[in-house]
């Protein structure tokens, strides 16, 4: 028999006893609801941390530090079973040589330092960071009041809500106004030629002098006020204590300001040359930052990300969602025996049918595909039905949930996620459970013997 | 090895059905040899559980033997597997009942169309089909009407229409009057034998009226108890 004409049979069978394959169809669709449900509440949690995540900047970025100061982070490096390359200066070369390496979006250094503003001839201290331009396209700024940066290097502003509240009870009203930031800006002093001169005598390696040192000079920056971000957007490592007042990293590049580790750094560098304590290297995915960390290492350079941490979180993910759908699956499974209870009923009604239909010359397959086909097609519709319930049950999920959090004044979240990945598989296992629950059904019909069935009455 | 061609529509050879109920083993049909020219109306005669269903159910290829051969155009059905019994069953067999057996569900014309549907006949060439064999019975104007809407010689005359629509060779007609009233019974007799004169149909047909098999059949086989008791003309 053609498919087309078993799926006829399949179809006007199905609709004679209505009623009963109706609620069983019903039963296969609250079965995938619960499946749908389960899994959307994994993936959204899942989607919600990641977004979190990367919109932290803490899974694309790899800090880079030289060896030693690496050591100073207090834990070995990881590659102590290779043998290590010669250290090499974080200098402005080797930012450059970073740059170039394949996979890499970005680097710049972390810049962060304490210091004091003034708004409205009040002085407030607080903690001022530089934020790269990439920072704007990780999303962390999409729900902000007022505009990020207008350029790279534009004299602007951007305030943390908690901070904003203490220069004025009406936050909104600071956008457009002017600041002045109080900094200590580092003046590099021209090197001593005599100080050069005892370092080789003394240790006879004359490959790198000292530099002349520095001095600090106090100075003000006017900044106009463009932004205030609800949350602290990080930009990299070290979120905990992270700015209050954001900037351009241009800009806060440009003020040099003197900082803790400056005085470490001017014992280190080579004379005419800047050192960094630390840069940041921004990958385009999270998948190339073992390539590149490997990428680095020969440079001289120690590395550090939080790869393990993200696969670590993948593995919790992974099992949170195998268990959602273990417990989802099980009332799938609870109607799969409803499809076989229906079919041996179906069987034992039409028992005599199937009698006909095989003195008109159906073959025992024959019989047996329309009963398993009458179980795919209740598989299908009971797919189609349980991920609309299911999607109706995540989108009651987010509803509930965002009215708790507005009437606890906090931002939205996305608690339940239906990808179309999980429409696709919710149908495509709906009805291969359902084939499944058919095939003893299917079977025993095909077995029917002929004469037997048209004796039935 | 040489094969043996009889030209016989169907031949039984030795054909035996036991079956066993309880402890008792019933000889349902025992050691029956009979052979049937192709064109040929024979009524097999006798009384309730004499076998005459059982020996029609073997020649159908609706069940097999205990033992012996049953061929149909000299192919050895006893031999053949499930499959090749229902396309037996498809292609050469046609097959009425006395209790009609049109599925209540569908129309006239979708009862008559299924043994289409089952042997995969192309939709395209289904309706001609259909409607010739409709109208052979003369059933042209109750095309949608459904089997309850018929009355029992319309239902009947249907299921010979769906038992010849896919043209076989041989009709089997189990007690096709048995439901029906004497002269609806006659009209169906008159029906079966203008099939076999017009198409050169074989037509087997069980039933227990012998003064009707006597009128419209060519040859009456008798059976008792499972044997064949006697095999001569009729008509």
């Amino acid at each position: 028999m053609k498919f087309r004409d078993l799926t006829e049979l399949a179809w006007r069978n199905l609709r004679e006893a209505l009623l009963r394959n109706s609620l069983t169809t019903l039963g296969i669709g609250v079965g995938v609801a619960s499946l749908v449900a389960m899994l959307s509440l994994g993936v959204g949690l899942q989607e919600m941390a990641n977004q979190r995540l990367s919109r932290s900047g803490l899974f694309d970025a790899i800090i880079v530090a030289p060896r030693t100061n690496f050591r100073g982070f207090g834990r070995a490096a990881r590659d102590d079973a290779a043998p290590p390359a010669p250290a090499g200066q974080l200098d402005d070369e080797a930012r450059k040589a970073l740059e170039r390496l394949p996979n890499v979006v970005e680097v710049y250094p972390e810049i962060r330092f304490p210091t004091e503003i003034r708004y409205a001839g009040i002085p407030y201290s607080t903690v001022v960071a530089g934020v790269p331009e990439s920072a704007q396209r990780s999303g962390a700024y999409d729900g902000m009041t007022g505009t990020f940066f207008s350029g790279p290097s534009a004299d602007e502003a951007i305030l943390q809500i908690e901070f904003a509240r203490q220069l004025s009870p009406v936050p909104g009203s600071l956008l457009g106004k002017d600041l002045v930031l109080r900094y200590a800006e580092r003046q590099a002093l021209p090197a001593e030629p005599e100080a050069n001169n005892l370092r080789e005598n003394s240790t006879g390696a004359g490959d790198a002098g000292l530099s002349g040192g520095f001095s600090v000079v106090p100075r003000e920056e006017k900044l106009r006020i463009v932004g205030i971000v609800e949350t602290e957007p990080a930009s990299g490592f070290g979120g905990v204590g992270r700015g209050r007042v954001l900037i351009p990293l241009q800009v806060a590049e440009r003020l040099r300001v003197a900082q803790t580790n400056d005085f470490r750094t001017m014992l280190g560098a080579r004379p005419g040359k800047s050192a960094y304590q630390s840069l940041t290297v921004r990958v385009k995915s999270p998948a190339v930052v073992k390539d590149v960390e490997d990428a680095i290492k020969p440079m001289g350079l120690a590395t550090f990300s939080l790869l393990d941490a993200t696969s670590n979180l993948r593995q919790v993910f992974a099992v949170f969602d195998l268990l959602m759908g273990i417990f989802g699956s099980l009332a799938l499974i609870v109607a799969s025996l409803g499809i076989i209870n229906t079919l041996v009923m179906a069987i034992l009604e039409r028992r005599r049918e199937i009698g006909i239909l095989k003195a008109l010359g159906a073959a025992d397959s024959d019989i047996g595909k329309l009963f398993f086909v009458e179980a795919g097609v209740m598989g299908l519709i009971g797919g189609f039905l349980g991920v609309i319930l299911g999607w109706l049950i995540g989108f009651g999920m987010n509803f509930a949930t965002n009215t708790y959090l507005r009437r606890q004044s906090l931002p939205p979240l996305k608690v339940s996620s239906v990808p179309w990945w999980m429409v696709a598989a919710a149908i495509a296992f709906s009805i291969a459970v359902s084939l499944a629950a058919g095939l003893y059904p299917a079977s025993r019909a095909a077995r029917l013997n002929p004469v037997e069935a048209l004796r039935y009455e | 090895m040489t094969l043996q061609t009889s030209g016989a529509a169907i031949r039984t050879d030795h054909v035996a059905r036991h079956y066993q109920m309880g402890s008792a083993l019933v000889r349902a049909v025992d050691d029956v040899s009979v052979s049937i020219r192709p064109g040929e109306f024979v009524a097999l005669l006798g009384s309730s559980g004499s076998g005459k269903s059982t020996l029609l159910n073997l020649i159908a290829g609706l069940d097999r033997p205990t033992s012996g051969g049953i061929y149909a155009h000299d192919l050895n059905l006893a031999n053949m597997s499930s499959q090749e019994l229902a396309r037996h069953r498809s292609h050469t067999i046609g097959i009425v009942f006395q209790a009609f057996n049109l599925l209540p569900r569908m129309t006239l014309e979708e009862n008559v169309e299924l043994p289409l549907r089952l042997a995969g006949v192309d939709r395209a060439e289904r309706g001609s089909r259909v409607h010739e064999a409709i109208h052979h019975v003369k059933l042209g104007a109750r095309l949608t009407h459904r089997p309850s809407e018929l009355s029992g010689g319309e239902q009947q005359r249907a299921a010979l229409a769906r038992a010849l629509v896919n043209r076989p060779t041989i009709l089997l007609a189990d007690e096709p009057t048995g439901n029906l009233d004497s002269a609806t019974g006659d009209e169906i007799m008159n029906l079966l034998r203008e099939i076999n004169e017009s198409l050169r149909m074989t037509i087997v047909m069980v039933t227990h009226e012998q003064p009707r098999a006597e009128r419209f059949a060519h040859r009456m086989i008798l059976m008792k108890d499972g044997k064949l008791v006697s095999d001569g003309e009729g008509i």
